[in-house]
């Protein structure tokens, strides 16, 4: 009846803390250690509340701050011992920190810089391949995914034709013989019956479908606003009010519109919202009474 | 990237410079105390206490063993980069301005500043291996320029020094006799203070900032003008990727950083131009302040900025920095 004190430990269920539970039920943790994109997984079993076995796997990335390969003399300099202030240095001074900004190499911007050109010359290609999601036709010289109309470089070359693209024979056609089939030819505008409101002009500056934004940021540009306004339709200019001397923005700008509704639409939802750390403030250009 | 920021000093940066290694960041400041760190996190190594002035300028040797510091309370001072010891201290009459050592860490050039009866003078000194050795008087004394010179540094194999200053004109001197060689042309040349230079890593040529906004390259031998670059803002300091045909500047005014809802890190940056198209690259915006010193890591795979506000901003490149194409 002699009870062996000298037992290796069986364990007994009475004198288990409540924390210990069952560990020894689970498998033991993994680690599968940083492969070539840094990614480091840790996989660990834990019972949860209601007693159930859980697998939690934590999915990190490694990120080496800088590769330094030093040379000998340098790697003895790395052991040197702290001087001067340094020497009561603890490790909680934050003397040094990173950044908790990514900071990056800011490429000039300005719209039509080459920069801006190879990329959208670079996107053109994929854009066109999606179907148009963002189909940039330039109605002046007819290259799509390169620019908006307003932004064409070859503006004054190519002279304004007011046809499709995918038609050019036959609509040069019916413009160069203005006379010679059909008698004068009488622009619709000007033709009887025709409704000689303010209708929008291609060519001229929509002021009346004008929308003033005030409160923009110091950094933002026209393909800024551009980006801003397009859900909202049609967008035939933006123009942003730069400074000179310093180059960036003044702090106010303007979208035109080529359908009122669509600039009534932006007004509404863009007046109050937030942009780059500022509020817009979003309204007609002149007051306009409805 | 990811700057790695480095407040030591209560002051504003006057000076940056790298070890030959690159593994050492030497800084110097307004607040009397040059400090130096490690070059790959930024971690602070020590610093060398005795100075009573602002410090403006330091060189290193190139065995990383010996520094050169010149302050405004008028002496340069030789100290062990280990310890942090005062080896020996050179005392003139007034601020010193710009330290160099020359190739082979036996000579070295200081420039001194106007002050009272005083004009600036560039002074060349010999540097005794052992520091009991240590003579005091100078080699050579050369006096000439009007104003302040900021710089002033070592021409090729040690035969020329290279002056700028508050006058606009760059100088060579021969080293051994003191006489004016060359002078850079009045109408090519900057219009304002030249605040900075930097040589290339070979030596051949080398680079100026102004007050005038902008920075010229100039030849080492003939003094000839090859390139300028311009900025918006005074340029207060220069530098020169040893790696890439890269040249950063950085300068700034106070006045201009108006706006105080930005919540984004600082606004002045350190701009980056195609050395031979002179075409800007990208600017590395962060710093709260105007940016008064820069320095390239002699492998060119990082820089390090410091500012009017007292920040040593580290910079690692990113991989894509090295695929840049205007």
């Amino acid at each position: 009846m002699a009870i062996d004190k000298n037992e290796p430990s069986k364990l007994r269920w009475g004198e288990l803390e409540e924390d210990d539970d069952l560990d020894f039920l689970l498998p033991p943790k993994e680690v599968i250690g940083p492969d070539e994109n840094g990614i480091k997984k840790v996989i660990e079993y834990k019972f949860n509340e209601e007693g159930n076995k859980v697998k939690i796997t934590t999915t990190t990335r490694v990120r080496k701050l800088a590769k330094a390969r030093l040379s000998k003399r340098a790697l003895e300099r790395r052991n040197w011992e702290k001087f001067g202030d340094a020497v009561r240095e603890d490790v909680g001074s934050r003397l040094t920190m990173v950044s908790t900004e990514e900071i990056l190499l800011e490429r000039p911007r300005a719209p039509g810089t080459k920069q801006e050109e190879m990329k959208v010359a670079g996107d053109s290609l994929a854009q066109l391949s999606k179907g148009g999601a963002v189909l940039m036709v330039c109605r002046t010289c007819g290259k799509k995914g390169d620019h908006w109309t307003s932004k064409c470089p070859y503006k004054d070359l190519a002279a304004p034709v007011e046809t499709f693209v995918e038609k050019p024979a036959a609509s040069e056609a019916s413009v160069a013989a203005p006379g010679a089939g059909k008698g004068a030819y009488v622009p619709p505008s000007m033709r009887a019956g025709a409704e000689r409101s303010t209708g929008s002009d291609m060519r001229r500056r929509n002021d009346e479908n004008s929308v003033r934004v005030t409160n923009l940021s110091e950094d933002t540009r026209e393909p800024d606003l551009h980006e801003l306004f397009r859900p909202f339709g049609a967008v035939t200019r933006v123009y942003v009010a730069m400074d000179q001397k310093t180059g960036t923005s003044r702090g106010f700008g303007f979208v035109n519109f080529v359908n009122r509704e669509d600039a009534q639409r932006a007004i509404n939802k863009l007046n109050g919202y937030g942009y780059d750390n500022l509020i817009l403030r979003v309204e007609w250009a002149t007051p306009r009474t409805n | 990237m990811r700057p790695i920021l480095m407040k030591g000093h209560e002051r504003p940066l006057t000076f940056l410079k790298y070890n030959r290694d690159g593994d050492l960041l030497f800084s110097c400041a307004k607040d009397h105390t040059p400090t130096v760190w490690f070059a790959d996190n930024g971690e602070r190594l020590g610093t060398y206490r005795g100075h009573n002035g602002a410090v403006w300028t330091c060189d290193v040797s190139r065995d990383s063993m010996r520094l050169l510091t010149g302050s405004a309370d008028q002496t340069v001072k030789l100290w062990n980069v280990q310890t942090g010891t005062q080896l020996y201290t050179f005392t003139f009459g007034s601020p010193a301005r710009s330290v160099e050592f020359a190739i082979g860490d036996e000579l070295a050039v200081i420039t001194t500043d106007p002050f009272m009866e005083l004009t600036s003078a560039i002074h060349v000194k010999r540097i005794a291996k052992d520091p009991t050795e240590q003579i005091e008087e100078s080699m050579l004394v050369i006096k000439g320029p009007q104003g302040r010179i900021n710089r002033a540094v070592w021409g090729p194999l040690n035969r020329t020094i290279i002056s700028a200053g508050e006058d606009a004109v760059i100088r060579i001197w021969d080293s051994e006799t003191g006489k004016l060689l060359r002078e850079s042309d009045k109408e090519s040349g900057h219009k304002k203070t030249i605040t900075s230079l930097t040589k290339s890593a070979d030596g051949s040529h080398f680079l100026t900032g102004s007050l005038d906004k902008s920075a010229k390259l100039w030849d080492t031998r003939t003094l000839t003008l090859i390139k300028t670059y311009g900025t918006e803002r005074p340029v207060n300091a220069v530098a020169m990727s040893p790696l890439l045909d890269h040249v950063v500047l950085g300068g700034g005014q106070d006045a201009s950083a108006v706006t105080t809802t930005d919540h984004r890190a600082g606004k002045f940056e350190a701009k980056f131009y195609d050395k031979i198209l002179q075409e800007e690259i990208g600017g590395v915006k962060g710093h709260f302040g105007p940016i008064n010193a820069l320095a390239f890591n002699p492998d060119g795979k990082s820089f390090s900025s410091g500012g009017e506000d007292g920040y040593v901003r580290l910079h690692h490149f990113d991989p894509d920095y090295f695929n840049i194409k205007i």
